[in-house]
């Protein structure tokens, strides 16, 4: 700890604090440009300095310089910094009036307008005065892809995004280049940038250099109610805002959250929302005569009623990606008061066995805890397509320890550097034998991560077992060797926000129930007469024979394409729901807007259903059903929180035998951006997989 | 005035043999590996002695500058390292260039015993880009010491020592310490953030000395001569002997040595010929290269040169490259030209420099005309204080001085230009006689 005075305030702040940070520690603001938290220091636009006493007679950058720096007074004061005296503000203002000189006065067309750093500090740090009397400079817009707007001549040079991409997104297709006054940001090549994280320079930019393409000229940040909830695109559930204008989303935004995304979110996340507003399903269908009618939603219902009353418990249903835990269990109650155990979320020919412990499909070291990792070990996955913030994570421990990683599966470009051990089943068999560098590696370490893709346990051709025998043999890699205490290495990455949440609440085939590729197998053969798809269209549609196939969902997506009845639901943006990510977190969902035309929330519509045919469901209300679910899962009532799976069944998964020898692992993730019905909805999407799969050459 | 026998560069016109044997005739690496049996610790103590200063521009204490370095290495395995800045580009600056090709065994010997004093058993010698001549040239010089076994593994002197010439692209920042570490690790050349200083973290991340080819290259000669020798030339804090360069408008512009602490009017006389048109011709002189504040005529006559005689005249003595201007220059125009000069070299890195050379320039391109406003002189004085002490490196101060010297000495002049502007204005605001120039 080191003792330092800011502005005559004497606080004590520890050694390696930047002034910047000792000045915030004793409260007081420090305006800045380049500094940013999770970046590197760059000290070049100069905005944050501040007086120093006993350093040269010149102000200094707080962002770049330590208290450490500082020299104590001759008898051992404290050294003393100030923030507020006339040297400083009249830096500020010539930095100010600096960068204000080449900036356009475009504010009023400005996308930044409102929400801009420039403007804020030129308010309270500037002068009112322009004495720059020259042209200003013009520079030419560079195109940086269908997602990233740019206006150059807006740029201030502080490097934040060519910082953010070579050090966070690990591309290095950014950069300045040029000299003094031409100094400019480029992407070199003017193509399209290939990561999937960067939606977040537009945040990082401090001016309006950088903005949002889909949403150039929507609307102003002052017009836009905000609303924060989680993110269901992927199994990691970052944490955002939504931004909403009457019944419109009008864009996503990040929120800090330092346990899943810091201060990120993908580009699926971030751009997904106008997938929010095309192909909706508002109102219920009926088909009749082959063709899906539109219809009431007493129609409807009947519909329904009459085939479930012909068909007892011949009825299942399985729940696509973005199912909220809510309606999985409202569902899963119909079913069981038809007498039907037939239920599963998981995707076909999962490994995941329903008797499991929850050690078993879990990310058992959570996101934050990748960063105490001393070696980890990629099974069938690619994370920066499955869960790109995740990856980053790893990328900024593999940037700050340059730990041991390997991979089984794809050799994929993961952003960092890698051992490539193989493709399939006999590499990771081989692994778990001890044979290999790496299985030294892993054994001597006290904190590995065994990350294995969901692609690694679900193989739809080759069977359930291929799954279980990936999860024994990674579980005894994550347990072998000189593993710390409490320290459990078993990371299942899913690939689906809907998956934990509902294996907690055992949405999966129970009481005699199968599990979904065999329930569309039933259907197939005529043996299985109602089949409820929530939100599922990953499914084979064409093998469901003759059942009678009722789709709630969102969009008109496959499912709904199948569907005998449709009835139209909300999505997370549009409904209080509660989600659990892949390390285990319960996390709830906040209504934004309200769904389209007929649309209901999820929940609402099953227990609807359930007093129609008869059999209602024992709540009225949100409210009940959670009180219900709650006081069967008690886990599920403590939002923002993990409720850790038992380390110890981690040695009970590793003893199981090992049947199978060979079969490929490989991520189920092909197309990051088309990966649900939402996704697929989105015309920014489309054009993002259209140009990631290289069949358009962007010009613009 | 500066004796024959005091000279330590005895071949900076090239009439010599600048190879290995000539330089040995004219006393090269005499006693060296007793200089290097002496230790560390006497080499600076002797520099120490002699007060030299660094021949960079700054005139900072060189002894003091190695004794930054870490005693026993860095304590973490990191090797010292000696980094010397042969990218010599500031305009009216032309010594290091003669250094090179015409006695580039001085620098050689002077990199091993400043080696020596700083626990470094490597130098890098980084060349300006336009130095192709010199480059190859010194390079030859070292391959003669390494084949004479004066440097390199398991040499004669008993301190391994290589050194590692590398040629630049030609950039004026990459003079400055840390874009120059930056550019000899193959990035770009934009100034690094201090702290961390070099002797804690320089290139590759080792503690490093960055030193001026003169200032090394002396070395050897005051260990051989004496620190006390060295001191005994010049006065008290400006000791020594100086290459200085005249360029512009005196009789004969080149480059000599000379001791610190003479007159302008003197060294000019006797090395230069005087001023051309006589001394009453005068305007004025940038007594230290482009970046320092501009001193006129009736200022410079009887100035002390060195570093702080003209910091007494409100300047800057910098490297001794003395620019002078007669009557028949447009000081204004000459200023122009300068600010010109950092516009184009500023790395663009920090704001006040970017945006502010551009503005100064542009001001300044007006006020050559004096389509300007008197007004203006004050803002472009202000411009120039926004801009000193608040950059990342000093290329920001040397933007700003010639421009503040400038409007110090000058302003006059564009008072008087602006005045004949206005005055020869016509009711459409043009003002034929000027801009037809």
């Amino acid at each position: 700890m080191a003792n330092i005075k800011v502005d005559g305030i004497l606080i004590e702040v520890p050694d390696h604090y930047t002034l910047m940070q000792a000045a915030e520690a004793a409260g007081a603001e420090i305006p800045r440009f380049c500094y940013h938290e999770r970046l590197s220091v760059a000290g070049n636009c100069r905005m944050c300095l501040v007086e120093v006493k006993g350093g040269p007679p010149k102000p200094q950058a707080s962002c770049a310089m330590s208290v450490r720096d500082l020299r104590p007074g001759p008898n051992g004061e404290a050294p003393e910094m100030f923030t507020n005296t006339p040297m400083v503000k009249k830096a500020r203002e010539g930095v100010m009036e600096f960068l204000l000189i080449n900036h356009p006065l475009d504010c009023p067309i400005c996308d930044q307008g409102g929400e801009c750093d420039l403007q804020d500090q030129a308010m309270a740090y500037g002068v009112d005065k322009n004495r720059f009397a020259e042209n200003k400079r013009a520079v030419e817009d560079k195109y940086l892809g269908p997602l990233v707007k740019t206006s150059m001549n807006r740029c201030i040079h502080c490097t934040r995004c060519v910082r953010f991409t070579t050090e966070v997104a690990g591309i290095s297709e950014m950069g300045l280049i040029g000299r003094g006054e031409d100094a400019e940001i480029t992407s070199y090549l003017e193509k399209a940038l290939t990561s999937e994280l960067q939606g977040n320079v537009i945040d990082l930019c401090p001016v309006g250099a950088l903005t949002s393409k889909p949403y150039a000229f929507h609307a102003r940040p002052w017009e836009l109610s905000k609303t924060e909830t989680i993110d269901v695109m992927d199994a990691v559930g970052s944490s955002i805002r939504v931004d909403s204008r009457g019944r419109e989303v009008m864009r996503i935004l990040p929120r800090i959250n330092e346990a899943i995304n810091e201060e990120w979110i993908s580009d699926k996340t971030r751009f997904v929302w106008d997938g929010l507003k095309s192909q909706r399903l508002d109102r219920p269908y009926v088909r009749r005569n082959g063709k899906l009618q539109a219809a009431t939603w007493e129609e409807a219902f009947a519909a329904v009623a009459t085939r479930m009353k012909k068909a007892g418990n011949k009825v299942g249903a399985i729940a696509g990606d973005l199912a909220a835990v809510e309606e999985m269990f409202a569902l899963k109650g119909l079913l069981a008061a038809v007498g039907s155990g037939m239920t599963d979320v998981r995707p076909a020919m999962s490994g995941i066995d329903p008797s499991m412990p929850r050690a078993a499909y879990l990310f058992n070291p959570t996101i934050a805890g990748i960063e105490e990792a001393d070696a980890i070990l990629i099974i069938g996955s690619n994370p920066r397509r499955e869960a790109s913030v995740l990856n980053a994570r790893i990328r900024k421990t593999w940037r700050a320890k340059g730990l041991p990683i390997a991979v089984i599966g794809e050799a994929a470009d993961l952003t960092y550097d890698y051992t490539y051990l193989g493709e399939g089943l006999e590499t990771l068999a081989d692994l778990a034998a001890g044979n290999g560098a790496f299985a030294q590696t892993l054994k001597n370490a006290q904190r590995p991560i065994v990350i294995v893709g969901e692609g690694a346990v679900s193989h739809a051709a080759l069977g359930k077992q291929v799954g279980r025998d990936v999860i024994a043999l990674a579980a005894r890699l994550a347990s072998g060797g000189n593993v710390a205490e409490g320290w459990n290495g078993f990371a299942l990455l899913h690939n689906a926000a809907s998956r934990v949440g509902g294996l907690d609440i055992g949405f999966v085939p129970h009481d005699g129930g199968v599990c979904s590729a065999d329930q569309i197998a039933l259907a197939g053969k005529g043996e299985l007469d109602v089949l409820f798809l929530l939100g599922a269209d990953e499914y084979d549609m064409s093998a469901m024979g003759k059942a009678f196939v009722v789709y709630i969902g969102t969009h008109g997506d496959a499912g709904a394409h199948r569907a005998d009845v449709i009835l139209p639901a909300a999505t997370y943006t549009e409904k209080s729901a509660t989600y659990v990510n892949t390390e285990g977190r319960v996390q709830v969902t906040t209504r934004a807007v309200f769904p389209p035309g007929d649309a209901k929330e999820d929940w609402a519509i099953i227990r609807a259903l359930s007093g129609i045919i008869g059999q209602p469901l024992a709540y009225n209300s949100l409210t009940q059903l959670r009180a219900a679910l709650y006081a069967q899962y008690p886990h599920l009532a403590r939002i923002d929180e993990i409720a850790p799976a038992n380390a110890a069944d981690l040695g009970r998964l590793a003893q199981a035998a090992v049947k199978t020898t060979s079969a490929p692992l490989r991520s189920s993730v092909t197309d990051f951006y088309l990966t649900n019905p939402i996704a697929r909805a989105s015309a920014i999407m489309g054009e993002c997989a259209a140009m990631a799969a290289g069949l358009q050459q962007a010009a613009e | 005035m500066l004796a024959d026998k005091d000279r330590i560069f005895t071949n900076l016109y090239g009439r010599h043999d600048w190879r290995l044997a000539g330089a040995r005739e004219r006393g090269a690496y005499v006693g060296t590996k007793d200089f290097i049996d002496s230790g560390r610790d006497w080499i600076v103590n002797e520099v120490k002695t002699s007060g030299l200063r660094g021949r960079g521009g700054a005139g900072f204490p060189t002894a003091l500058k190695w004794t930054f370095m870490p005693k026993e290495g860095a304590g973490d395995g990191r090797p010292c390292q000696l980094l010397v800045n042969a990218d010599e580009s500031e305009p009216g600056t032309c010594k290091d260039r003669e250094i090179l090709r015409h006695d580039p065994h001085h620098l050689v010997e002077g990199c091993l015993l400043a080696g020596r004093a700083m626990g470094a058993h490597i130098a890098y010698v980084y060349i300006r880009g336009e130095f192709i001549r010199e480059r190859q040239r010194f390079e030859e010089a070292v391959q003669e010491a390494y084949d004479a076994r004066l440097i390199g593994k398991d040499n004669v002197h008993g301190w391994d020592f290589d050194i590692v010439v590398h040629h630049g692209a030609g950039a004026y920042i990459c003079g400055e310490e840390t874009a120059l570490m930056e550019s000899l690790e193959g990035k770009k050349g934009q100034p690094r953030l201090k702290p961390p200083f070099p002797a804690a973290m320089g290139v590759y991340g080792n503690p490093t000395t960055v030193n001026n080819v003169e200032s090394i290259a002396v070395v050897p000669e005051i260990l051989r001569r004496s620190g006390a020798w060295f001191a005994s030339i010049g006065r008290p804090n400006n000791t020594g002997t100086k290459l200085f360069m005249a360029s512009g408008h005196v009789n004969n512009p080149c480059t000599f040595e000379e001791a610190l602490g003479e007159s302008f009017k003197d060294i000019i006389e006797k090395h230069c010929g005087g001023i051309r048109g006589g001394w009453d011709n005068l305007l004025a002189v940038i007594p230290g290269g482009a970046s320092c504040p501009i001193v006129k005529a009736e200022d410079i006559r009887d100035a002390t040169m060195d570093f702080d005689g003209l910091r007494e005249k409100k300047s800057s003595f910098g490297t001794g490259g003395m620019i002078v201007m007669d009557k028949s220059t447009d000081v204004v125009k000459a200023i122009w030209r300068i600010s010109a000069f950092f516009k184009h070299e500023s790395c663009g890195q920090c704001t006040p420099c970017r945006e502010g050379t551009g503005w100064m320039m542009r001001v300044l391109e007006r006020m050559v005309v004096g389509r300007a406003q008197k007004r203006e002189i004050d803002m472009l004085f202000e411009v120039t204080k926004q801009i000193e002490g608040h950059t990342i490196c000093a290329l920001g101060d040397a933007a700003a001085w010639p421009v503040q010297g400038l409007i110090r000495n000058f302003r006059k002049e564009i008072e008087d230009r602006i005045d004949q502007y206005t005055w020869s204005s016509t009711s459409d605001g043009a003002v034929p006689s000027i801009a037809a120039e």
